[in-house]
């Protein structure tokens, strides 16, 4: 009796479940379907969900038109390169933080924190500004600083909450066995930190993928990523939707996988370890 | 166990990390707020480096700033209202047991990953489109008239945009929080005959109380700096213009430096106070 009665509440629960899930994930869902389409079917009323004549042929136009395959470029380089410079300069902070802590540790941890909270807006000026006079302004190389800058808290962060795991005992006994510094971190830290690092790769580069503040404002040709690319669709000319939605799903489906894989990170790398 | 050795590399291992986010945040900073006092308009080539406080009394003034902060008030404020409570909700749900529990919890995170240009043409073009959008086909399918979103309701319009890319971070957050959740706590309670209602008033609400009062601190944080959402759908008309986009229109589009310092300085110090109150939250779970 029981039983029977919970199973009709899971199903129940799933119906509901489902429905929302789909309801949110819908114009995710559409675009991806119109990105299939013909123009002419794209703007047919009523629209049909999955009966029309599937076609690649958006894609190709994107991609001619517009070279997609550049703006790609960009985003990888921007993202990845933001997320290992990053990561390089973070690491051995975090470490430090983590196994070496001081009374003046947190305090350090809670500043970055807070140069993460100054609205990007408030150094606008000056930033576009240097990057004028270092005749840099519209390249890769200082948009990968710039990001790099704007998600070192959050790298540290991660990496810190990761190292903070790593029982401190370990440490300890390589130490007594006579580990000098350099093999400590090379054979006993790094295999067990491996994991947090990853993740938070993972997360950051997903951040830098998106960022679209500074990619905007510091961009026009050159250096433009997805974020720019996508912005220059937003005044429509003719017949566009079928093409706007290839551009989206291109620009979106790397992020979207990998985003799969972080959903736990996100938690915490958002959260700064607050909620785990 | 720290040696004086050990303790300078440490110092050492930080020094890039401090150096770097010190010069990132003072440098531009500094600058901002020397500009904030300057009358600096860079197109005609004016600079006077000392006009006193006439800038910041320009920028408070105009009625611009004050619908600015009418419009970053209600915007955020309805955002953060609608992503916490259906989080919350959207939480407990998907805690019930079901089938296909990973694909759902996908399907609900995705917009998060979306990027903030693509949602926000996606949603204009494909979604809210009078003519095309998928919400004037469900419109006119009830007979309906479709409405014409952006042009008849802007701000509600980046509003449900926006939410819709934050609700899976608080589902997501909230989620976390209702998992961690004393199952026999409830269950008690729920033999003791306490309703579904009074068992959230009284038990689930104040475990998530912590959860949601973060959730609510970083969202403040980030959607004090919408900007893209605004930038591909109205550029700041038809009052949808927040403080962070005033800002932007001073400093990069009318060039008027010094205004936008001014207005940029102030931004700062309405962030700092959120910022504030997130922060001692997190200092103290570091303690723990």
């Amino acid at each position: 009796m029981a039983r029977a009665a919970s199973t009709g509440a899971k199903i129940g629960w799933s119906a509901l479940a489902w429905a929302i899930g789909l309801l949110i994930f819908f114009p995710i869902l559409w675009t991806i379907l119109t990105s299939f389409k013909t123009e002419a079917e794209a703007i047919a009323s009523p629209p049909s969900l999955f009966a029309f004549d599937w076609t690649l042929e958006n894609y190709g136009v994107v991609q001619e038109r517009s070279n997609y395959v550049r703006f790609l470029w960009n985003s990888v380089i921007i993202a990845g390169g933001s997320t290992l410079l990053g990561i390089v300069i973070a690491v051995p902070a975090a470490w430090a933080m983590a196994f070496q802590p001081t009374k003046r540790t947190k305090d350090i941890l809670l500043w970055m924190l807070s140069t993460k909270m100054l609205p990007a807006v408030g150094v606008l000026y000056p930033i576009y500004l240097i990057c004028i006079q270092l005749g840099v302004l519209d390249s890769k190389a200082a948009l990968v600083f710039i990001l790099m800058l704007i998600n070192l808290p959050i790298i540290v962060w991660m990496l810190y909450t990761y190292f903070r795991e790593i029982p401190g005992e370990i440490l300890e006994a390589a130490r007594m066995d006579g580990a000098s510094l350099r093999s400590e971190i090379l054979y006993v830290l790094t295999p067990m930190a491996v994991p947090g690092i990853a993740s938070t790769i993972l997360l950051n580069f997903i951040l830098a993928w998106n960022e679209a503040f500074w990619t905007l404002n510091l961009t026009a040709v050159n250096a433009a990523p997805l974020t720019a690319f996508i912005a220059s669709y937003s005044s429509p000319e003719g017949l566009f939707f079928a093409k706007l939605s290839a551009a989206s799903t291109m620009a979106i489906a790397p992020i979207l996988i990998l985003g799969w894989f972080s959903q736990k990170q996100l938690v915490r790398g958002l959260t700064f370890g607050a909620v785990k | 166990m720290a040696t004086k050795a050990s303790q300078s590399a440490a110092r050492l291992m930080m020094a890039p990390a401090v150096v770097l986010l010190l010069g990132w945040m003072l440098v531009p900073l500094i600058t901002t707020l020397y500009f904030s006092f300057a009358d600096f308009r860079p197109l005609r080539g004016v600079f006077e480096p000392w006009i006193g406080f006439d800038n910041y009394e320009r920028f408070v003034s105009s009625s611009s700033f004050w619908d600015a902060v009418t419009t970053t008030l209600v915007m955020v404020g309805a955002i953060l209202a609608i992503t916490v409570t259906l989080g919350v909700l959207l939480a407990l749900l998907l805690d019930k047991p079901m089938f296909g529990q990973g694909v759902v919890r996908i399907l609900v995170i995705a917009p998060f990953f979306v990027m903030p240009t693509v949602s926000a043409l996606v949603w204009k073009n494909m979604m809210m489109d009078p003519v095309n959008g998928v919400l004037s086909h469900v419109w006119r399918f009830f007979g309906a008239t479709p409405h014409d979103w952006l042009v008849e309701t802007p701000l509600l319009s980046i509003i449900l945009i926006v939410s819709w890319q934050w609700l899976p971070f608080a589902t997501l957050i909230l989620l976390t929080a209702v998992q961690s959740l004393d199952g026999e706590q409830l269950e008690a309670a729920e033999m003791d005959g306490a309703p579904p209602l009074k068992r959230f008033w009284f038990i689930i609400l104040p475990h998530l109380a912590r959860a949601i009062t973060i959730v609510t601190l970083i969202q403040t944080i980030f959607l004090l700096s919408i900007f893209a959402e605004i930038f591909v759908t109205t550029q700041g008309s038809f009052g949808t213009r927040t403080l962070t986009y005033l800002v932007y229109q001073r400093v990069l589009e009318s060039q008027n430096v010094g205004l936008g310092s001014a207005g940029g300085i102030i931004a700062v110090i309405l962030a700092n106070i959120v910022a504030i109150f997130l922060m001692r939250i997190v200092g103290k779970n570091l303690d723990a």
